[in-house]
């Protein structure tokens, strides 16, 4: 059963599309991810879904609900974490959910355990009594995230909840999702780490550029891509024109597609080869014959990152530093600004 | 689920909740109350000084410049404190905590806005005792009950007007240090062109009318009247030189500017919390 359905969405902000044309469908109970570079547009259709900005174009609906002409009703279902973390910090932690609890107009008699329950839930009970100010990342994040889970939310939507996080926060976050969503709440949740994506999302949709580039469930979309990947390196450090040449070689050579340069790996050559038990000797000839020698050559599995580099050409990696120069983070701030 | 429709006791639960936060808030930085105290004794003491051997026919219907002075620095106060109530918000604005409000059910996002007046009223209402309180034991008098009825509806016209123009501006300009900017732009200006330092009749005609038109006049002459034992609302307040207003003009004047102001105001406030 499809819970939440996202069609033909669109935002524009002033000549930029942030998100253009997005189709998304999430079942009830499932964690859904969202992976992309940072500026991909993971946080405005976060914001969207979250009833903090509304579409240029298209709907969404949650458990059947018009975002856009019931927010309020849609605001009952949902928790939201931002990928800012904005506490008083005046207020001590049980402060800030007692007010926050006041919000969402929970009854006195439940309010106080609620709290305690995430208290003791997020490991929270040897500092939530001093105030929000002298936390540490790790502290704000699950104070944040108890916040968003006092009313108990059908739906849980967190924007990047274990950017900059110590490990120890980093696994009492993952666990408590993964128990959230046994006992089916739907989350949804943003993150530029892979390896966060491929543990907890039952279902994956890579977003670049405001568009949906792929969707499905992470094991689907590697095992999509089919053959090995391999890497290769004829040098530990090639030059871009080396590596172009390499790849014209390794272009004529049967069983071998999707070549793609990795210039964040020292312009290695990624691809994928069929499995074919004569292919590295082919390989070796071919490149003896243009005077290259096989630095260095690695198998693995298919990533999350692999899907993304075959569906943009570049690594997530990449394109986080594309987009770093590219982002004018004063002017999204303000933007972002009600 | 149960889904909610509009409840004045969430009404009540939500505003409760915003305006214990700013008031928990001022307990733990209590220095915007302490200076909002202290600035206007210190000009008490001061200006009274300047301006006690000032001729007796300089201030109508007072005795002393303290006296004439008390009025003037109670509203002064509560126009300080309410133009700078769009600050909170601001800064909430600024580092995302406005979010949490937005994201949340609230029943009606109004209570955003009425915390910050039931903030600012009562506060405005601490230091106007503490500053009558100090003003009675240098000598100056106390309202009796029908005046300080006057003092209080005034005040909560005055800071309902400024709030709800400082909240408009904490939602139009682009970060605090222009909203900053603004307030010391405005405040000081304001004081001196309204009868809160001299009557109308000491200053330059020019002066007299633009202090005769200021909000901030129709304010203070009621107050000082509020100290006279026969104050009755007919009692003539000001002197204006388009003709004389009694208290009860002073005061309807200042009641229809706060419901214009947020008859003015709502649209944008509606655009921005919803």
């Amino acid at each position: 059963m499809n819970y939440i359905q996202i069609k033909n969405l669109s935002k524009r902000y002033f000549d930029v599309n942030a998100l253009e044309n997005i189709n998304i469908k999430i079942s009830k109970g499932s964690l859904f991810g969202l992976l992309g570079p940072n500026g991909a547009g993971k946080t405005t259709l976060l914001k969207i879904l979250a009833t903090l900005i509304s579409p240029d174009d298209g709907k969404v609906e949650i458990n059947e609900i018009d975002l856009v002409k019931k927010p309020r009703q849609i605001r009952e279902l949902i928790g939201y974490v931002a990928q800012e973390i904005s506490l008083d910090k005046i207020l001590t932690g049980r402060e800030l959910l007692d007010f926050q609890a006041d919000l969402y107009h929970i009854p006195k008699t439940k309010k106080l355990q609620r709290i305690q329950d995430l208290i003791i839930k997020l490991d929270m009970e040897d500092w939530i009594d001093r105030k929000c100010g002298t936390y540490s990342g790790g502290m704000k994040r699950r104070i944040d995230l108890a916040a968003g889970l006092l009313h108990l939310p059908k739906v849980l939507i967190l924007d990047e909840p274990t950017v900059g996080l110590d490990i120890e926060s980093r696994n009492i976050i993952w666990d408590l999702l993964k128990n959230l969503k046994d006992d089916g709440m739907t989350i949804i949740l943003s993150s530029h780490y892979l390896n966060e994506i491929d543990y907890l999302a039952d279902t994956v949709v890579i977003i670049n550029d405001g568009k949906v580039i792929d969707q499905g469930n992470p094991n689907y979309l590697k095992s999509k891509l089919g053959g090995e990947r391999i890497s290769l390196k004829v040098r530990e450090f090639s030059s871009p024109e080396e590596s172009e040449k390499v790849k014209e070689i390794l272009n004529k050579i049967d069983g071998i597609r999707q070549i793609v340069i990795n210039s964040a790996q020292g312009y290695s050559l990624n691809f994928i080869a069929e499995k074919e038990k004569d292919f590295l000797t082919k390989l070796k000839v071919e490149l003896a014959f243009s005077k290259f020698e096989i630095f260095s050559l690695t198998q693995s599995q298919p990533s999350l990152d692999d899907v993304y580099l075959q569906a943009t050409g570049k690594t997530l990696q990449d394109a986080e530093i594309f987009m770093a120069g590219k982002r004018d983070l004063k002017k999204e701030s303000k933007q972002s600004m009600r | 689920m149960e889904l909610k429709q509009f409840n004045f006791l969430f009404l009540y639960q939500e505003t409760f909740a915003l305006t214990k936060r700013l008031f928990i808030q001022l307990k733990r930085r209590p220095s915007t109350l302490v200076a909002g105290i202290l600035q206007p004794i210190i000009w008490l003491f001061l200006f009274g000084a300047l301006f006690s051997n000032a001729p007796k026919d300089f201030l109508p219907g007072v005795d002393s410049y303290g006296n004439f002075l008390g009025a003037g620095l109670i509203v002064f106060t509560a126009f300080s404190g309410a133009l700078n109530s769009g600050l909170p918000l601001m800064f909430d604005r600024e580092f995302g905590f406005l979010n949490r409000l937005l994201v949340a059910p609230l029943t009606s996002r109004l209570s955003i806005v009425l915390s910050s007046f039931l903030y600012i009223t009562i506060l405005s209402f601490i230091q106007s005792i503490a500053i009558m309180f100090i003003s009675y034991l240098l000598g100056y008098g106390f309202p009796e009950f029908f005046g300080l009825g006057i003092v209080f509806a005034t005040l909560i016209l005055l800071v309902l007007f400024v709030t709800s123009i400082s909240l408009c501006l904490a939602f139009i300009l682009p970060g605090h240090i222009e909203l900053i900017a603004l307030i010391f732009v405005v405040n000081l200006p304001l004081l001196f062109a309204s009868t809160a330092l001299a009557p109308i009749s000491f200053m330059p005609a020019w002066l007299g009318w633009i202090a005769s038109f200021n909000p901030l006049t129709f304010a203070i002459e009621p107050i000082r009247v509020s100290y006279t034992s026969s104050i009755n609302l007919d009692f003539i307040a000001l002197h204006a030189p388009y003709g004389d207003l009694t208290c009860r003009n002073c005061i309807s004047l200042l009641f229809i500017l706060t419901i214009s102001s947020l008859i003015v105001i709502n649209p944008l406030l509606n655009k921005k919390l919803n």
